[in-house]
């Protein structure tokens, strides 16, 4: 039977935190796209639009995200598309971050005094250019350390991706404990390597933040 | 063809849904009377002279704030029986929850404590009111009333993000779901039954602990 030392434990685990990474960088990436469409619609004057928007931030923040991740599971099955954990993960990941960042960069925009509409409608600018030109690019400094925050819950979230069979950080912990029978040192190693990508993000926002509460007092 | 979905198929599973549901609620309860506990005992402590305390208390909220819940119960579930300390799938979730929760509960309980004018403790120390008295009396039930909205959003999460112990064979309400799913070969109907049954209970559980909120601080909660 093969030995498995510490360092080819650590070696493992090291190799499964790209794979983390990635998951954690596509959902992001993918969630942000659609947290932007989700916010010109829910800004807009549409009042069934901007409830459909509530409802669907809502609907993710409101429900287990793993039970978020077994109905993408099951459910795209339904509709004849072939799902493999890499994209039932990808998918509900991506939709999981869209609702979340929605809620944040709505709130960021909500901030703004209502002057910046009236005024930027005033010099006749149409409700896109309102929000290229005038709205976003002063909400998007608000919205950015709340947004770094997101991430290390994001982060902490791909850990869910496990469960249907995703080889990230933690099933790669999951398979080397059944291996080794080492459980303890395992997780305790897989903990720390998740503080290490997340403590420096937290340290981000919370610099981020206190640099804007100094600029706008 | 097409699929056609069928609930039908899940009514004889009642009984399942139910016990799922209260072990859930039963976690979510224990987690948030001894999180919250520890949450207050701990903003104090970070409020304390000793500056190793204060180190060690943040240390801890930092640590549990910067990893998954996921990986904090399987290092207590499957973890710990090698130091010797073997707990059951129940106990390891009530205590993955519960240091959890604390770890929230410390943050929030220190914005709102430090929410409270120091007037109020100096008023309170020239009636005579000794460090403790000040400190239960007159700053815990303001820096309560400050941060409760808080309070009960952590408490939702926990109740949500509680949907991982079915992992250990905890029966909560997605165990329960698991179970029904391999046996009715339903499983999309099955988890959105139960999603919906997590999405009332979120709902629930923020408005009757409002309501609570409302009595219990005298509407001095925003």
């Amino acid at each position: 039977m093969n030995e498995f030392t510490l360092w080819d434990i650590v070696r493992n685990l090291l190799l499964a935190v790209p794979w983390t990474l990635l998951l954690s960088a596509i959902a992001f990436l993918g969630g942000g796209i659609v947290a932007l469409i989700l916010l010109v619609i829910g800004l807009g004057r549409y009042k069934k639009a901007r409830l459909a928007v509530k409802l669907y931030v809502e609907l993710f923040q409101s429900t287990p995200l793993l039970m978020q991740l077994f109905l993408v599971y099951f459910g795209l099955p339904l509709l004849n598309i072939d799902v493999s954990a890499w994209l039932a993960a990808t998918v509900c990941l991506t939709l999981y971050s869209s609702a979340f960042l929605t809620d944040i960069w709505r709130g960021s925009v909500e901030a703004l005094p209502r002057g910046q509409w009236d005024g930027s409608a005033s010099l006749g600018l149409h409700y896109l250019a309102q929000l290229r030109l005038v709205i976003l690019p002063q909400a998007t400094r608000m919205a950015i350390p709340p947004t770094v925050g997101f991430l290390v819950q994001l982060v902490k979230s791909t850990a869910l991706a496990s469960i249907v069979g995703y080889h990230e950080l933690t099933k790669t912990a999951q398979i080397l404990t059944n291996a080794t029978f080492q459980p303890f040192v395992i997780f305790g190693l897989v903990a720390l390597m998740y503080f290490f990508i997340c403590y420096p993000l937290t340290r981000w926002s919370r610099g981020l933040e206190r640099r804007l509460a100094r600029e706008t007092q | 063809m097409t699929y056609r979905l069928d609930f039908g198929a899940l009514l004889q599973y009642l009984g399942f849904f139910l016990e799922g549901t209260a072990v859930t609620l039963g976690l979510t309860a224990f987690a948030s009377l001894f999180g919250i506990s520890i949450g207050i005992a701990g903003a104090a402590a970070m409020r304390s002279k000793n500056q190793w305390l204060r180190k060690l208390v943040a240390g801890y909220v930092e640590l549990i704030r910067n990893t998954p819940f996921i990986v904090q119960m399987f290092f207590f579930f499957f973890g710990l029986p090698s130091l010797g300390l073997r707990l059951s799938a129940l106990a390891a979730a009530a205590l993955a929850m519960t240091i959890n929760l604390a770890a929230y509960a410390i943050e929030i309980m220190r914005a709102g404590l430090e929410g409270v004018p120091i007037a109020q403790s100096e008023a309170a120390r020239s009636l005579g009111l000794r460090p403790l008295p000040i400190f239960g009396l007159i700053v815990l039930p303001q820096a309560l009333a400050n941060v409760y909205p808080a309070l009960v959003g952590q408490i939702t999460i926990t109740m949500l993000e509680s949907a991982v112990v079915s992992q250990i064979a905890v029966v909560d309400l997605t165990h329960v779901a698991d179970f029904i799913q391999s046996r009715s070969f339903r499983s999309f109907e099955t988890y959105l039954v139960v999603t919906i049954i997590y999405l009332l209970l979120a709902i629930a559980l923020r408005r009757l602990l409002a309501f609570a909120g409302r009595g219990l601080f005298a509407g001095r909660v925003r």
